[in-house]
């Protein structure tokens, strides 16, 4: 399990070098879309920006305006299974290489990641704070008719810490934690 | 029960000033006990494991929070009063300043813009609506008001499970039977409810007191110990099957995925026997205080 940093955009050989454990630390461009971004995307609604070996968080932040600068106050990770029925495509048709969120996605998700080159990455659900202070700039946001939290904000972040949880070879530590922790239950069954 | 906006003369009032302070520290700051359950979890993990990277973050954000006063985690869940009052006491009243006061720790970005018509899809922009924010009242024959607040997020509320014994997989109408259940529940849960978790367990009631009653287990500090000696045995050994599962923080794989368990019982139908499990994340917000008739603190809870 290495610690790896990340610059974005990040090309496709770096991707597929990644494998699930690793610790990344990324610097640069996040976009962040949830619900609301990815079912518009899925409409056939074109991205504002252009989504080529970026990264998309999951993540409804809390944003306040200071001034005419926008300042984030929390920004963790939210919940990524709602965006299995879309994600995949979104990875196909804009070639993302990279996700984060928290829980983990399933098949198609993991199917795009390793047919496309690209993985999924596991913030620390809950640490609002500490995601926020890794975020050093919010550089611009689109899709503000959204509502805020659903909006695509254009964070600049130093250090993000995540885990690779899925990778681009169809490994997910999700699949592998469920399977082994429901042998190790059914050995300590009542 | 839509509380009418006084805020003239209620912004004013001791209880309003109270109340607002108490959702402060509830959002930004982890109860002790939950903070030294979570500092104890930090020893135990393989340093250099991603469970370990888990909790070092987790540990890091209670500071980070505690001293910016922000939110612990942006999701800052159902907003749940749990009250005692003497008898005689005006409940409306302190129903109405809470009201007030959530609408101003909203504003004020202690508690995020969190209820949403379920039909339209409208966030009301402040926190208050139809079940927003819950209240339970209880009264009692003590001269004072006590009131605990709980924060509980979405995330580990999808988690939630209830069970109707006998089950297939699971079991009888036995502690056998619930021990199971409550484990199959941390094996669904995984790391998606923001664990390590804390389950408050509710066995017997109807399906909806018990989910209530569950949640009211997770009042109990951590160290607290059952007063059922049977009970206190099986929430030890949840909490200890449950970290041999190797779920782990986060469901990253590691040797904490519980850092409670506190089960109670209800009585329940002879036809029925439902097992309701009130899945809690580790940002386990919970403050409370009592407070004199004026509305003035006397002592913090927690
Ligand atoms: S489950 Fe808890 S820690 Fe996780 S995002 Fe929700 S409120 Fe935050």
């Amino acid at each position: 399990m290495a610690l790896v940093k990340l610059n974005t955009p990040i090309d496709e050989a770096t991707i597929r070098s990644l494998h699930v454990g690793d610790s990344v630390s990324i610097s640069g461009r996040l976009y962040t879309g949830r619900d609301a971004v990815h079912h518009r995307l899925h409409t056939g609604v074109k991205p504002p920006v252009d989504l080529e070996g970026q990264i998309i968080y999951h993540c409804g932040p809390v944003m306040v305006k200071e001034g005419d600068q926008w300042v984030c106050k929390a920004a963790g990770p939210t919940t990524s299974s709602r965006e299995e029925p879309y994600q995949w495509e979104v990875i196909r048709d804009y070639k993302i290489r990279g996700v984060i969120g928290k829980g983990g996605m399933g098949e198609k998700t993991l199917a795009a990641c390793k047919e496309y080159g690209a993985v999924y990455m596991h913030a620390i659900g809950g640490a609002a704070q500490v995601c926020a202070a890794s975020i050093k700039r919010v550089d611009g946001v689109d899709w503000m008719d959204l509502g805020s939290p659903e909006a695509i904000w254009h964070l600049w972040v130093e250090d993000f810490m995540a885990i690779v949880t899925m990778d681009a070879h169809g490994q997910s530590l999700h699949k592998q934690v469920f399977e082994e922790s429901k042998e190790r239950l059914s050995h300590l069954k009542a | 029960m839509t509380a009418q906006p006084l805020h003239e003369v209620r912004s004013q009032s001791q209880l309003f000033e109270s109340i607002l302070e108490l959702i402060r520290r509830t959002s930004t700051q982890l109860p002790d006990d939950v903070v030294h359950a979570v500092n104890a979890a930090r020893g135990v993990e393989k340093e250099g494991s991603n469970a370990a990277v888990a909790l070092n973050v987790i540990g890091c954000n209670i500071g980070l929070a505690r001293e910016s006063s922000l939110p612990l985690c942006q999701d800052t869940g159902t907003i749940l009063f749990f009250v005692h009052t003497p008898v005689g006491y005006d409940q409306l009243e302190l129903e109405e300043a809470a009201t007030d006061a959530v609408r101003e720790a909203t504003r004020k970005g202690y508690l995020r813009q969190n209820s949403v018509d379920s039909v339209t899809g409208k966030n009301t922009g402040d926190n208050t609506g139809p079940g927003s924010p819950v209240f339970h009242f209880e009264q009692w024959r003590e001269p004072h008001v006590e009131v605990k607040l709980m924060l509980k997020g979405g995330g580990c509320e999808n988690m939630n499970a209830q069970y109707s014994l006998p089950h297939p997989d699971l079991g009888g109408r036995d502690l056998k039977g619930v021990e199971n259940a409550i484990l199959d529940c941390v094996l669904q849960a995984q790391g998606q409810g923001c664990g390590p978790g804390i389950l408050g367990v509710c066995i017997g009631g109807d399906r909806g007191t018990g989910y209530a009653f569950a949640k009211e287990q997770l009042l109990r500090t951590m160290d607290n110990v059952n007063d059922d000696p049977q009970l206190a045995e099986l929430e030890e050994r949840i909490v200890q099957k449950a970290n041999q599962s190797g779920i782990g923080p986060m469901g990253f794989g590691g040797k904490t995925t519980l850092l409670g368990c506190k089960i109670g019982k209800l009585n329940r139908l002879p036809a029925s026997f439902f097992v309701s499990i009130a899945y809690m994340c580790w940002a386990f917000r919970r403050r409370g205080f009592t407070l004199d008739l004026q509305g003035a603190v006397m002592n913090w809870l927690y």
